[in-house]
Parts: structure tokens; sequence; C-alpha cells
């Protein structure tokens, strides 16, 4: 099976990369860009066949390891 | 004292670390590798330098925080042993659970490298007690991501508890924005934990023990470590 995590910064948490990469777009004249905010993907290829194994393997993964869920929060995908 | 410095792919203030130890605290030391299991026998001091470990890869700090080395130094830790981490070793210490809060990146997005004000919060601690409490003491940074925070509850308990070990300020002792060199909520340098045996701080202590090299503010941590060892 293959999963794509996200990783995102919690709501509220100062993200100086997104704001750059924010006015970086406003500078090139793209319009209409109210905000940005940067995370992560990963790709992972799994060695499981069932959906909620794969599920609850990644969540391990995130928790230990992909996220620090002090400030960051994930989100799963598998397919 | 034994202090074994924990040696990390990408760490490269070991050396700094070693001298200061050695110099300064004229300890007998260990260089020990990330992958091992367990520190020296008599291990009092664990010393996490600084550096890239890993290449900053994923999050600063934090492959080295899942190494096998940590769980040793989180076992030394709950014990009451000292822990020592410098930059890339608070990174580190906060990605293992054994500090509370984050590094975020600095907020105005660069990397700092300059000499820098602190103020020692308190001197009744294994870190501190050459120092005077509210000392103005001058070492360096050099960091790209030192930006402290954690959540209202977390900080309270910090302040509440008296957890703050330094805070940067300017060379008067003043606390201002253009004093602190990464955004860092209250002004904080530097933590320990609840018990005050284990440090994290941004600063380098160890790069100034040295008149030669930009002055010797750091040579009283390093005695405060001596004396607290050989006290005990």
């Amino acid at each position: 099976m293959k999963a794509r995590v996200f990783v995102t910064l919690k709501d509220g948490i100062h993200d100086p990369q997104g704001k750059a990469i924010e006015g970086a777009l406003k500078a090139l004249g793209i319009k209409d860009v109210a905000s940005v905010r940067q995370g992560k993907i990963f790709d992972i290829e799994l060695a499981v066949g069932e959906r909620a194994a794969a599920e609850e393997l990644l969540r391990g993964a995130c928790e230990k390891l992909l996220a620090n869920q002090i400030v960051e929060n994930f989100e799963l995908e598998v397919f | 004292m034994k202090a074994a410095v924990i040696l990390f792919p990408g760490s490269n203030r070991e050396r700094d670390a070693l001298r200061a130890l050695a110099k300064i605290a004229n300890a007998e030391i260990s260089l020990v590798w990330h992958g091992e299991h367990s520190l020296p026998r008599g291990t009092d001091l664990a010393v996490l330098p600084g550096g890239f470990s890993y290449g900053d890869y994923l999050r600063c700090g934090a492959i080295a925080a899942r190494a096998p080395i940590m769980d040793a130094v989180r076992a030394h830790a709950a014990r009451g042993g000292l822990v020592l981490g410098i930059c890339n070793g608070f990174q580190i210490l906060v990605e293992a659970g054994l500090l509370p809060g984050v590094l975020m990146r600095n907020a105005n997005l660069r990397f700092v490298c300059r000499m820098q004000h602190l103020t020692v919060e308190r001197n009744d601690t294994p870190f501190a007690s050459h120092y005077a409490k509210g000392a103005n003491i001058k070492v360096a940074v050099a960091h790209g991501e030192g930006n402290f925070t954690a959540d209202a509850q977390t900080l309270d308990r910090l302040e509440g508890e008296g957890r703050v070990a330094f805070r940067y300020c300017d060379s008067r002792g003043v606390r201002n924005r253009e004093a602190n060199p990464n955004g860092s909520v209250h002004d904080i340098a530097g933590i320990y934990s609840q018990n005050f045996r284990v440090l994290g701080l941004m600063p380098h202590p160890e790069n100034l023990i040295d008149p030669l090299v930009g002055g010797t503010d750091g040579c009283s941590l390093f005695e405060s470590l001596a004396s607290c060892c050989k006290a005990a």
C-alpha cells in the first residue's frame, strides 16, 4: 500500500517561512494570495495490505517521529 | 567529575565541549557514539554538544532524539544525573521530551552568529552556582532555530517554578527586542528540568573559556558543574 502523510503547523503557531513565501508570491504580482502556511508531505510505501493496519502504523509513525505534536498536526491518506 | 559527550552524525561542537570540560572542570571525559546503548559507568554528566545532527533533517534534533543512546540519557536523567544540552543539544533535549517546549525557526529567518549578553536567572543550581544571581554574561550564539516557544500553560509552569536559566539581554542587562536574537518567548535562552539537573541552552558557554577568543564568561558554568560533582 502507499500512503501520504501531511504535517502542518497548528493554527496560531507563527510560521516565518510561510510568511516569507507569502511575501515573495505577492512581490511576483501573484494577486489574491491571502496567506501561506508551509508544511511537509511524506510519501510512504507500506508492506501491509489492510487499510486499518496501515493507518494505525502511520499514526504511530507520526506520533513518534514525523510530527512534533506540540506545534504540528498530521493527516493521513492511504491508497 | 565523569562526563560523557555524546557524538551524533553531524555534531560539530563536541571538541569545544571536551576542551571546556577538561580545562575548566578537570573532568574525566568519554566520547560516546550515538549508537551505543549505555553511558560509561559512573557518568555524572551527559553532554549533548552543538552542531547539525543528521543535517537538521525533518526537524532540528528530531532524529538524534530517537538515537539508541538517548534511552540511556533519559534513564540517567531519571536517576537524577546531570544533562547539559547546548544549541543542537538543546534541540535534541526538547525533541526527546527531556525538556518542554519547542525551538522554532528564528523569527527573522536568519542564522544568527554573534556575541550575546545573557542574564543568569538563578545561581542555586548545579550549572550556575559560580555565577552571581542576576549576573550579565557575554557568550556566543550561533543558530538558525533557537526561537523557544511553548503553550501558555507550559510557559506559566516554567516561569512559576523558576526554570528559566538564562535570558537574552543587552550589554546593560536590559531585555528588549533588539537584544533577543531569535524571537524566543520571554527572551528565554535556556531552561531547566523540574529537578534543575537537566539544562538546555542555545548559547555556547563552552566557547567562552579563554580570554584570547572573546572572553571567559562561560567558565563559571563548568566550574559550577565541577563543584556540584565534587560535593556529591
